[in-house]
């Protein structure tokens, strides 16, 4: 039986139009360590080869596997690896719209689907935080 | 010196658990007392009937479709208005000991400040925005938490890990392993969040919230002017008090609710009257919102589990009524016992068997949204006691606060200071309240809004995944208390209907700033 309103899988995702090159956006997260610095709740971070570690502000730590970091599409796909989920994938694409120009756009997709939201809200204050880092790293011409 | 303010909220506590209200399950001497020497309110209603709008509501005086906090899970602003931050420019002593709940409970990154006080081992701390004006944090100058458990990053919760680690597994566990709302049953009859809780009454949280009031009481100077809001977690399920205190309302002799209806083809035609969603949750063909358990189908419920359930619900408002009067005990020891203004109630209800429901969700409805409150003024105005029979709304919290403390209420605040009598009612035109529901998790999407008249309860549905817009309720209170038969639809009723209809509509259009809605960042 389907029931309505328990989707298979939540998938979620959020955007945001940023006043900087695409390239600029793409240098603040290309690097896998560098997500203590735009991941708010994040304090800090290991990574080797293409698993990475989080710790968050409340002392959670997260194990997390690199699927992809690929800088000519500027794409970034991860998974949360903790045994709570029984699927994560997250993905951050950053598409340039014009010089000065660009859209990042962070998406989650997890089971349970109550952890996607957990996540998904967090990657809110990340598209901010990214946001002004790039900004704040454009000078205008 | 003026008047000093003790808010008691509980969580999810219906109208009838009061004895002053005709309630019998629970004894609650202490609340029938002040309801007799201050002003007992027939008509209260919520703005929503989940907590963080409804508790949202409180703090600021607006709708939730003015805070921004529309569903549970969205958290307040940080800049929102609070009569906290109000009282607190007036020179009063801010408090919040129990359950704020202003933000979301699941904070895996520690966004909230509710949720990191007490994992830097302190009571305040300074957000960035403190100018030393505000208070520490929506303009309380103290606070500690505790939810309904031992779960989570809350004061209570690490207090207990810290000092009692051995009764931590007396407690129910919330959620599940997907940290849904848990569906496991307990007790005798396996009635889901029930469990019998080996925790010692002194280190539960009903008492622990009373002990921690106390001694924020026992420290504020005798000359001080404070507020006060003692927010109790119970009777919220889990139902889990202490089993020491379980005997004192044995389940076996509960009486079933008037309105729970003992077969399921009773059950089914009533709920077949009402809006879709209401048969399809039942049915277990819909999960429409967070707060009921989401693997738990509400047609499978027992009337032994509705017993078991509404005699462990007794049992904490019982807990709750003690505590209180340990708190008002300690007020006169302080020599305050004149000056203080207190004010009781819930953020909303819980149906408790009505319809063969359990939990809560968008169900417009008594069990729901008719509440305990309980105005008892400062003995030393000489308050003449009464009962309000006009509608009111929790969002006249504010005002009414502010009005004790003798200050203006500020243009944001939406409602005005509750009456003191139906006179007084009547002629500032307490006539009608609103309830919003709005929520959108789990690929489901439902907006309610109900407005309640002395004679009537109406209610429409917007368009959402189970409504096209077309659906309503509209009950005759005068000759339908229970709510069971819909007049939506009667052609009788049209001209009735289209009044409310426009008093719904002018509820939408009223004037005033709105905050832009927030964003779901947890289901809780």
């Amino acid at each position: 039986m389907v029931v309505l309103g328990v989707v298979p899988v939540a998938s979620i995702r959020h955007e945001r139009r940023i006043a900087a090159d695409a390239d600029v956006v793409w240098q603040v997260v290309r690097r896998p360590e560098s997500i203590p610095e735009w991941f708010p709740g994040i304090v800090s971070c290991t990574v080797e080869g293409n698993l990475r570690v989080i710790t968050t502000a409340i002392g959670l730590e997260m194990p997390e596997e690199i699927l992809a970091n690929d800088d000519a599409s500027r794409h970034f796909a991860y998974r949360i690896t903790a045994p709570q989920y029984s699927f994560h994938l997250g993905v951050i694409d950053v598409i340039a719209i014009a010089p000065g120009d660009s859209l990042c756009v962070y998406s989650t997709t997890a089971i349970p689907d109550t952890l996607a939201i957990l996540i998904a809200g967090g990657t809110l204050g990340a598209l901010e935080q990214i946001k002004r880092i790039a900004e704040a790293s454009t000078v205008p011409s | 010196m003026s008047r000093k303010i003790l808010f008691i909220t509980t969580d999810q506590q219906r109208y009838d658990t009061v004895g002053a209200n005709g309630g019998t399950l629970s004894r609650t001497p202490v609340l029938d007392r002040l309801a007799r020497e201050g002003i007992r309110y027939e008509r209260a209603q919520p703005t929503s009937v989940v907590c963080m709008p409804s508790r949202s509501s409180m703090l600021t005086g607006q709708f939730p479709s003015t805070h921004g906090a529309w569903m549970n899970g969205v958290p307040l602003a940080i800049d929102a208005p609070s009569v906290a931050e109000t009282l607190h420019d007036a020179g009063y002593a801010t408090a919040l000991i129990g359950k704020a709940h202003f933000e979301p409970f699941m904070d895996p990154f520690g966004l909230y400040a509710e949720n990191s006080l007490a994992s830097l081992g302190i009571a305040t701390i300074e957000q960035d925005w403190f100018d030393g004006r505000r208070g520490v944090h929506r303009g309380f100058d103290y606070l500690e938490f505790a939810t309904h458990g031992v779960m989570g990053a809350l004061h209570y919760a690490k207090w207990m890990r810290e000092e009692h680690p051995e009764a931590i597994r007396g407690f129910y566990q919330v959620v599940d392993a997907e940290f849904n709302v848990n569906a496991a049953g307990g007790g005798d009859t396996n009635a889901p969040q029930v469990k019998y809780n080996a925790v010692p009454r002194e280190w539960y949280h009903t008492d622990w919230v009373a002990d921690r009031t106390i001694r924020w009481l026992e420290e504020q100077e005798s000359d001080r002017d404070w507020f006060c809001w003692m927010s109790f977690p119970d009777p919220h399920h889990p139902w889990d008090p202490p089993a020491s205190e379980v005997g004192r309302v044995p389940w076996r002799d509960v009486a079933l609710p008037e309105n729970y209806p003992t077969s399921a083809g009773e059950r089914e035609s009533l709920l077949d009257q009402k809006a879709r969603h209401w048969g399809l949750w039942y049915d277990g063909s819909l999960v429409s919102n967070y707060e009921a358990p989401a693997k738990w189908v509400p047609a499978t419920m027992t009337a032994d589990q509705v017993r078991e359930v509404n005699a462990l619900n007794a049992v904490e408002v019982e807990l709750i009524d003690e505590a209180i009067g340990r708190v008002l005990a300690s007020i006169e020891r302080k020599g305050w016992g004149d000056d203080v203004d207190v004010i009781f109630t819930s953020d909303h209800g819980e149906l408790q068997g009505d319809f063969g429901l359990l939990f809560k969700g968008p169900y417009h409805v008594d069990g729901l949204m008719r509440l305990p409150l309980i105005w008892r003024p400062a003995k030393a105005t000489a308050p003449t006691p009464s009962v309000v029979h006009a509608p009111v709304s929790l969002v006249s919290l504010a005002a009414t606060f502010l009005a004790i403390a003798g200050q203006p209420a500020p243009h944001w605040v939406e409602g005005a200071a509750l009456p003191i009598d139906d006179a007084d009612a009547s002629k500032r035109s307490f006539e009608s309240t609103v309830t919003e529901w709005d929520s959108s998790i789990f690929g489901v999407d439902v907006h309610v809004r109900t407005i309640l008249t002395h004679d009537h309860l109406y209610t429409e549905y917007q368009p959402g995944t189970v409504h096209d817009g077309s659906e309503g309720e509209l009950y005759v209170l005068t000759d339908d208390p229970l709510q069971r038969a819909n007049r939506f639809d009667d052609p009788a009723m049209v001209g009735v209907r289209a009044a409310l209809a426009e008093r719904l509509g002018d509820h939408e259009r009223r004037p005033g700033e709105r905050a832009a809605p927030g964003v779901l960042m947890a289901p809780v």
